[in-house]
């Protein structure tokens, strides 16, 4: 009975984000073919998992979850329908020192990409309110490169978003998002943390840039 | 009774027209031997003759319900026009209640004043009362970086995609002696008019050469273009005129005005995506780009052909 409610509230989800922001998804650099992969993306926006999400195509969507943070997707039970059974987020606990030694989050991803998943993350770590396109990444996305190398690493530009909902505003205006999906990165043999990061995110800047923000 | 038989005149002619430009649209890609940017001409020339069956159907649909339905319809392209618009304008985070109130409070506020029929107030509530009220809203949220780009960029959608947009179905409401009950057509006639200048003007150039107008705006204005467009306007807008209150030798004139607005709309919508840096202004229709793409000539005309109309026919 819930699977039947969240498969209803995902495509009443879709249709929503589809209504508001009429999202086009631009393939730069890889096609949208049933293919494991792991999305990383921008974030300015609450509303950025749900439009990464709708404008996948249907067969991409049902096996992808976004990794987002326990403490926010938790909060009420609304929000932990959405989180958990809609999306099926893989839900990550932000507070380190407290938090028990399986949730670590490192593992928690790789669980998932092994069971098959594919997974959006922003690796940001929060939701960027700078005049800087893309903030520093946190170490995430290189542990989860490192424990699994093969995986498609692409990075994904989120546009105009934090226009339809900024952060601290609840109703969105409807503005034309786009998304594009830029070439795919892997982790070089040995190459370095910071070095990995910085790629990642120059990746991530170059597809922002080419989209004139 | 006579307003039936002209609706449906003008329908099966339109839809013979269409299927005609069709049929020739698709010999010219079967058997035209057509490669390279030719094939591309014909493919724009398939898109627009798609966008010209969409208009055709979604009018008629809207006018069987009757001037609700054309009220809603011209709101919903108001609604995708502004869309696209406020997408490319300047804005910052202090503009969300500003943006609120142009898709929220402006854009229906102004349908419903043109579906109670309030002209008087229809025609000053966003130059005045819109145009006054959105600088004060921008302000109370304190951020003054390029607050008056904000501002005016703002308020440039508003005229555009709403208040002119809602002249036309306003047409709807000029009560013009021995013609109630046919308004619809003359929306139709406008449309019409200012579709059939612009595919002219796209199509003149290239069986002629071009002479360019304006270089620094676009490649595709030229003067051949432009003449094509007024002269295309006028013999079909004559040639219409049995759909109209108009006699002749008027809805020539008519239509040479709507035309030469129409011609403007689409330079000065050209320039504003120079400016922006975008070829298109949405993604709407395949192939074609947005709505505004599309619909840039009839916004422009709607305004001036609706004052036109109302001081030289209306009753009283």
């Amino acid at each position: 009975m819930k699977k039947l409610f969240a498969a209803i509230a995902g495509r009443g989800l879709v249709i929503i984000v589809r209504l508001v922001t009429a999202p086009r998804a631009i393939w730069a650099g890889i096609e949208p073919i049933p293919r494991q992969r792991v999305y990383f993306a921008n974030h300015t926006s609450n509303a950025d998992f749900p439009t990464v999400w709708a404008v996948l195509p249907g067969f991409l969507r049902e096996n992808t979850r976004p990794v987002a943070a326990s403490d926010y997707w938790l909060k009420s039970r609304l929000r932990a329908f959405f989180g958990r059974d809609v999306l099926k987020a893989v839900l990550i606990n932000r507070d380190r020192a407290g938090r028990d030694p399986l949730e670590d989050p490192v593992a928690l991803m790789v669980a998932a990409v092994d069971e098959g998943a594919s997974l959006i993350l922003f690796p940001e770590g929060m939701r960027n309110l700078t005049e800087d396109p893309v903030l520093d990444f946190k170490t995430g996305l290189f542990h989860l490169a490192s424990a699994r190398p093969e995986i498609d690493l692409v990075p994904v530009w989120i546009d105009n978003l934090n226009s339809v909902l900024p952060k601290g505003e609840v109703v969105p205006v409807p503005l034309i998002c786009t998304v594009t999906f830029g070439a795919p990165l892997h982790l070089r043999p040995g190459e370095d943390k910071d070095i990995f990061l910085d790629r990642a995110r120059m990746a991530l800047a170059a597809l922002a840039k080419a989209q004139g923000a | 009774m006579t307003q039936h038989a002209e609706y449906a005149q003008l329908f099966t002619g339109l839809v013979l027209a269409l299927l005609a430009a069709t049929l020739a649209a698709a010999a010219l890609r079967r058997w035209g031997g057509m490669t390279g940017r030719k094939a591309i001409i014909v493919q724009t020339l398939f898109a627009r003759i798609n966008a010209w069956w969409a208009m055709l159907v979604a009018l008629s649909l809207a006018g069987l319900v009757g001037r609700g339905g054309i009220v809603v319809l011209f709101a919903l392209v108001s609604f995708s026009a502004l869309r696209e618009f406020l997408t490319l304008t300047a804005k910052r985070r202090a503009d969300h209640w500003v943006l609120m109130f142009s898709f929220f409070v402006a854009l229906p506020g102004q349908y419903l004043l043109v579906y109670f029929g309030q002209v008087g107030l229809f025609t000053i509530f966003i130059p005045v009362y819109a145009f006054l009220f959105l600088p004060v809203l921008a302000a109370a949220k304190g951020d003054t970086s390029g607050f008056l780009t904000r501002v005016a960029e703002t308020q440039w959608g508003l005229m555009l995609c709403i208040f002119a947009a809602a002249h036309v179905p306003a047409l709807l409401w000029i009560e013009i002696p021995g013609y109630a009950g046919k308004e619809i057509l003359l929306i139709s006639w406008l449309v019409i008019v200012v579709q059939a200048g612009d595919i002219a003007h796209f199509i003149a150039p290239r069986l002629t050469g071009r002479t360019r107008i304006a270089p620094s705006i676009h490649h595709s204005r030229s003067w051949e273009g432009f003449i094509g467009a007024l002269g295309t306007g006028v013999v079909i807008g004559t040639a219409l005129a049995w759909i109209t209150p108009f006699a002749p030798w008027a809805a020539a004139l008519v239509a040479l005005a709507v035309s030469v607005l129409g011609y403007a709309g689409g330079l000065v919508m050209t320039a504003i995506k120079r400016d922006k840096g975008v070829n298109d202004w949405g993604h709407l229709l395949p192939g074609q780009g947005g709505l505004i793409d599309r619909l840039d000539s009839v916004l422009f005309a709607a305004p001036v052909f609706f004052h036109l109309v109302r001081f030289f026919f209306e009753a009283g």
